[in-house]
């Protein structure tokens, strides 16, 4: 009888142990949040939020934190690697969902998995051994010689180091996110609907875009929205590859200067100047609100498509 | 007959896409083979950086190899110690459905935190303490950035547990928490260990957690209150060196590294196969 109690206290206590740090894991995000906003204060009592997200003025020696060219460096880079995955990315998930034989898709899919397990330092690697040499020596001077009346395409940066090496490097990096969400959207609309539209003499492409994408839709918009929320926080790759001069890019071939590479470079003098460290951990603080806003869009459209799906 | 010029040429748009995307993981795998295999050498992997190491002396990684194991040992050891209560709360404790919806809404999130924030916030955390960058700050923010990983991960293992099994265990008067101990982790443990592997994957190879919390030494690691080298971090501070024979070795590094995470997806791969045979199903 003693032994029984002391298995159903045993259990109880694991269990409010469990409910307890249950309750931790759950709070971390506002954990984080607050963290950052508390060291982050000294420069927002001064300077509102919204006044630093839209000033270009940085100049941390004079109190100037302008976080403008790093936000629009960090808008180009993941726009650009968006514009760069997204297309290659759904006609290879519908190639694998719709068309490929089974051997083939039980080959690819690891494959794919293992991109997405490379370290982002390795990607950089890559970047600056291959990107970068290829965009410095043959893009940039045909783009100069050919494109140059272009402002978006104007070479005015002959390193090779810039937003194109940026969003190249990021748009492999998104693969992974972008392919496994996306085919697993596209294979979770039923089959009677593909059925319908084979009988009534549909090609298997024509299948695809008036059913299947129509349908999954929403989950693979959910997709791409992941992608660049991944996208936008991404730092080592980025930051080896993108130049990292702070300034408002103005072609492709320009540098820039992301935000999370500003936070990662800067880590060794922001105790050394005042309001530094605020400065950086506001910018932290940024990046973690938006991707909490991607990754709750997202989220919401994820759902929403299951239910309709269902 | 448009639509079938309309399939043939969409296929082989679809075909050029596989292409592309397998073909940028060989085209990276086989970069880092060909530049970092010519720089490797027994020293990379058994010495320490000795004096002038870093103007192209001798020496090798041997502190970031064992750093980084020690940093993501450590974390996925610290995680696990937070995720498997998490997990088991959220399969066989938890009664409110609410909770458990903003226990996974929160998890959502996590995952989706860029590593760099972990960081930072790493970072305060540390100056809270009032600790400096040592191997305890690297271990702390990659536990953080592993725990998302670890619960998705092991969760999706644990729902695979015949429900029949934990009433089995129920109606011969079992607890809750011997239930979860002796039949649902039991049962599972296979699939745990892949998700350890996986969380240990990731967090071997990320930099922009530690960069703030763990620093970098030419030391091997000896105490958790100390600095700590990691591999990312060898690959990126040899890599950003004028001198040609460090960011050679860069590449080596980089290698290791590569190696090390190719050896673990294997070992999830041969792991989940092998045990799933004695599982009951």
């Amino acid at each position: 009888m003693r032994r029984m109690r002391f298995r159903r206290l045993q259990d109880q206590f694991a269990g409010h142990l469990m409910a307890a740090l249950t309750v931790f894991a759950a709070s971390l995000v506002l954990l984080i949040a607050v963290a950052l906003l508390m060291r982050a204060r000294p420069l927002l009592d001064i300077k509102p939020l919204g006044q630093l997200l839209t000033s270009s003025d940085w100049r941390p020696l004079h109190g100037e934190f302008g976080f403008l060219p790093f936000i629009a460096g960090t808008l180009w880079v993941t726009g650009l690697a968006m514009v760069l995955a997204v297309p290659p990315c759904l006609l290879c998930a519908i190639y694998l969902a719709e068309y490929a034989p089974r051997r083939l898709r039980e080959t690819v899919k690891p494959l794919v998995d293992l991109l997405a397990g490379i370290p982002s330092v390795v990607y950089g690697l890559w970047g600056t051994l291959t990107v970068v040499p290829i965009i410095r020596d043959v893009i940039t001077p045909w783009a100069g010689k050919r494109l140059d009346f272009i402002p978006l395409l104007h070479a005015g940066n002959p390193t090779g180091y810039g937003v194109l090496a940026g969003g190249i490097v990021l748009a492999v990096m998104t693969f992974p996110v972008i392919i496994s969400v996306t085919e697993e959207v596209i294979r979770a609309v039923p089959d009677g609907l593909r059925e319908a539209a084979l009988a009534l003499g549909a090609t298997r492409w024509q299948m695809v875009k008036g059913v299947v994408l129509r349908r999954s839709l929403p989950g693979v918009i959910a997709a791409i929205v992941l992608g660049f929320s991944r996208a936008f926080g991404e730092t080592m790759a980025v930051m080896m590859v993108v130049g990292n001069v702070a300034q408002i890019p103005r072609s492709l071939f320009d540098a820039a200067y992301p935000l999370p590479a500003l936070i990662a470079n800067n880590y060794g003098e922001m105790m050394s100047i005042p309001l530094y460290d605020a400065a950086l951990l506001a910018a932290a603080l940024v990046l973690l609100l938006v991707v909490l806003v991607f990754t709750l869009a997202a989220r919401a459209i994820l759902l929403r498509a299951v239910r309709r799906a269902v | 007959m448009g639509k079938h010029l309309e399939e043939r040429f969409f296929l082989a748009l679809m075909i050029a896409s596989l292409a592309i995307v397998t073909g940028s993981l060989v085209f990276i795998l086989t970069t880092v083979v060909v530049k970092g295999l010519p720089a490797l050498n027994l020293a990379m992997v058994t010495q320490v950086p000795k004096g002038g190491y870093y103007l192209g002396k001798e020496g090798g990684i041997l502190n970031a190899i064992t750093g980084s194991l020690a940093l993501a040992g450590g974390a996925t050891l610290l995680s696990l110690a937070l995720s498997l209560p998490v997990v088991l709360y959220l399969q066989l404790f938890a009664r409110d459905s609410r909770f458990v919806y903003l226990v996974r809404l929160s998890l959502d999130v996590l995952w989706g935190i860029p590593s760099i924030v972990y960081g930072a916030f790493g970072f305060t955390l540390l100056l809270f303490l009032g600790l400096r960058a040592s191997l305890l700050g690297g271990i702390m923010a990659l536990a953080f950035l592993e725990l998302p990983i670890l619960v998705r991960a092991m969760e999706e293992v644990m729902i695979m547990v015949p429900f029949e099994l934990k009433e089995a265990s129920y109606a011969l008067g079992a607890t809750r928490l011997e239930t979860a101990l002796r039949v649902v982790v039991r049962q599972t443990l296979p699939g745990l260990l892949t998700a350890l592997l996986l969380a240990f994957g990731r967090g071997i190879g990320d930099a922009a957690s530690v960069l703030f919390t763990a620093g970098y030494t030419d030391r091997l690691p000896t105490s958790l209150l100390r600095p700590v080298a990691s591999l990312p971090l060898a690959v990126f501070f040899q890599l950003g060196t004028p001198v040609p024979e460090v960011r050679e070795r860069a590449y080596a590094s980089a290698l290791i590294l590569t190696v090390i995470i190719l050896v673990i997806s294997l070992g999830t791969r041969l792991l989940a196969r092998r045990f799933t045979r004695h599982v009951v199903r």
